[in-house]
């Protein structure tokens, strides 16, 4: 085990958790602001990724594609938020699970329906296909970098966003008192339809990216959906601060476990065994993680509007 | 008032009814595939009984009971293969234990495995409240998922066949109905527990913690130890289910432990309507004929089923029950 390995491995967890931050910073938001627990968040992702593949496809531009997954992310968020989801709000959280779990049965089969069951391609843009070499230590995927360098972008974006513009206002006064902010005269129902495209576009976004790295695929949205309630969890529902820090921790904590701890293992087990063990182990490092620090801190890191 | 509770109460003895005759009928016209589709319904649906204790009574939202349906899958299928293969499963005391094909001692198994993961878990999320509890009983569900993938021992990925089903006395449970027959049995005696269960103390403790935990505590009972039993009990009948599953199937997989069977345990009872005695097994029934006819019809039923579930949680609240019988009425 190399330094040069290890470095690259720590940076491949910050691109995950950064990935992960743009998949939770949409879902906290919707929770914080309308007390929603939302599964058809993964739908959008695999939309995003879905309508960048596609307009890539047909423009040979990546970017084109990239602004598409936002664009059509955020309509089907608007679209989803205004049928469905403002029906909801109101009602308890098992009603929720339900309705946004029909949500993904309906929008995986129709997506089957229209593209088939085989996955899509989508490349990596040309001027992104090269490593990079960073401090003449390591050659790195300057894609990955890319990733990292817009989840920062975000973050900074989304802080400025809630607390210097008044849309940022009302989304944080959304949070703490829905009543009053409806009395004072905001149309609460715009703002809910906007917070909920905004986190839709951000899940829409992390798919096109992502799907550049892995494969375009239904179903797709499932386990990043799971890995981003395990963020917004460790993070505090309803803290973007938190899911941030949750999303990095959960990033790092992955790649590293799976990277690390079979190599831990050789040093108490046989090889054969110590590679079973490691990797049973680095499969549920986060899950172990998550409930760690619930039973230490049973409302996340971070106090956010959920809790 | 009256009125409503025999309207549930006739709900229920005819749907028991068409439980044994439906069965009957197929086997008159020799049709063996629906005897084996309504075994499926009927274990199903005692997965949902048992999800129903812990979700509709004790309003404790588990969405990790996949984690109990495939630990009792799981002992099902290792007792049976080690017992197939003739393989050692543990020593202790110079005792050796080669696994077993009784049904009796793999149902006690998988109840016994089932509980004891049901306590850790149970004692370590019921310390979280509403979301949280939903997403740590989901992490714990997922820990196991991924542990039974990467695990190589019993199949990882694969899953773990069982060759010949299981022996309970000297019947011959590879026939179907004699199977259905086991199945509906244990699904009644469950469902018998359960009801026993909700008109005791108990019951009456259970959905006082749900309604409003400090009330409960300024009478004297702790809530904590109500709801841990509660969970336990739930997540034994959900093993049992699974035990039965794995025999029906022959085959166990990480399948059994995925989010997506929560979730769908979870529909049973929903779909059926909560804390309702029947709703789990009315659900389950719904679930499977909308996804046996569906599945005939069209490979994209996924699509209508959720087109259908929408419907029921936006129009319908209080599921099939809450339609056909009417709100449950307090005094």
């Amino acid at each position: 085990m190399t330094l040069t390995l290890f470095f690259e491995q720590l940076l491949n967890g910050i691109q995950f958790g950064m990935m992960l931050f743009l998949m939770s910073a949409g879902l906290t938001l919707v929770f914080g602001v309308m007390g929603l627990i939302n599964l058809a968040h993964g739908v959008l992702y695999m939309v995003g990724a879905f309508a960048c593949a596609l307009v890539a496809g047909i423009t040979g531009s990546f970017w084109l594609g990239l602004v598409a997954s936002l664009i059509v992310a955020a309509m089907a968020g608007a679209l989803i938020e205004v049928g469905v989801i403002r029906r909801l709000y109101k009602r308890d959280h098992l009603d929720q699970v339900l309705a946004t779990y029909a949500l993904i049965l309906i929008f995986s089969e129709a997506t089957r329906w229209l593209f088939g069951s085989f996955p899509l391609y989508l490349d990596v843009p040309d001027i992104l296909a090269q490593p990079i070499s960073l401090f003449g230590l390591l050659d790195y995927s300057s894609y990955r970098l890319f990733i990292i360098f817009v989840g920062i972008i975000v973050a900074i974006g989304l802080y400025l966003l809630i607390t210097k513009t008044r849309l940022g206002m009302r989304i944080r006064a959304g949070e703490s008192d829905r009543e009053m902010i409806a009395a004072l005269g905001v149309d609460i129902r715009t703002l809910y339809t906007l917070v909920f495209a905004l986190g839709a576009a951000l899940a829409g976004i992390a798919g096109a990216l992502l799907g550049a790295v892995q494969s375009v695929e239904v179903g797709m949205g499932g386990p990043v959906l799971i890995l981003a309630f395990v963020v917004i969890v460790i993070g505090g529902i309803g803290s973007i601060k938190g899911a941030f820090i949750g999303a990095l921790l959960v990033g790092v904590v992955d790649t590293m476990g799976r990277f690390l701890l079979p190599y831990l293992m050789t040093f108490l087990f046989s090889p054969e065994t110590a590679a079973n063990v490691g990797g049973a182990l680095s499969s549920i490092a986060i899950y172990i993680l998550m409930a760690g620090i619930l039973i230490v801190k049973p409302k996340g890191l971070i106090k956010g509007a959920g809790s | 008032m009256m009125l409503s509770v025999n309207r549930e109460q006739k709900l229920n003895i005819s749907f028991i009814a068409l439980l044994f005759i439906l069965p009957a009928v197929a086997l008159s016209m020799d049709e063996p595939f629906y005897i084996t589709l309504m075994t499926k319904v009927v274990i199903l649906a005692m997965a949902g009984v048992g999800l129903n204790l812990a979700l509709g009574l004790g309003g404790l939202i588990s969405f990790g009971h996949a984690a109990f349906f495939g630990i009792g899958g799981y002992a099902a299928g290792i007792l049976a293969t080690h017992y197939m293969n003739d393989e050692l499963l543990f020593s202790a005391f110079g005792y050796e234990y080669f696994g077993t094909d009784n049904m009796l001692a793999i149902w006690f198994a998988a109840m016994f495995v089932g509980a004891i993961a049901a306590i850790i878990i149970g004692y370590f999320s019921l310390r979280t409240k509403g979301v949280y509890f939903i997403m740590i009983t989901l992490a714990f569900a997922q820990m196991i998922y991924y542990f039974a993938i990467a695990w190589p021992t019993y199949g990882g990925e694969d899953g773990l066949s069982i060759y010949v089903r299981n022996n309970l006395f000297d019947l011959n449970t590879l026939d179907p109905i004699i199977f259905y027959g086991i199945c509906l049995s244990l699904l009644l005696l469950v469902t018998f527990l359960v009801s026993t269960l909700r008109n005791s103390h108990f019951g009456s403790a259970l959905q006082a913690a749900r309604q409003n935990e400090q009330r409960l505590a300024s009478v004297g009972i702790r809530p904590f130890g109500i709801q841990l039993t509660a969970f336990v009990i739930s997540a034994m009948a959900t093993a049992l289910a699974g035990a039965l599953f794995a025999d029906l199937n022959r085959f166990v997989s990480p399948d059994m432990l995925s989010w997506h069977t929560s979730g769908e345990i979870m529909i049973f009872v929903i779909l059926g309507g909560v804390g309702r005695l029947f709703g789990p097994i009315l659900g389950a029934a719904m679930f499977i004929v909308f996804e046996y006819y569906l599945g005939g019809i069209t490979e994209h039923w996924g699509l209508f089923l959720g087109i259908a579930l929408l419907a029921v949680v936006l129009f319908a609240r209080g599921g099939i029950v809450g339609v056909i019988a009417g709100e449950v009425k307090h005094d």
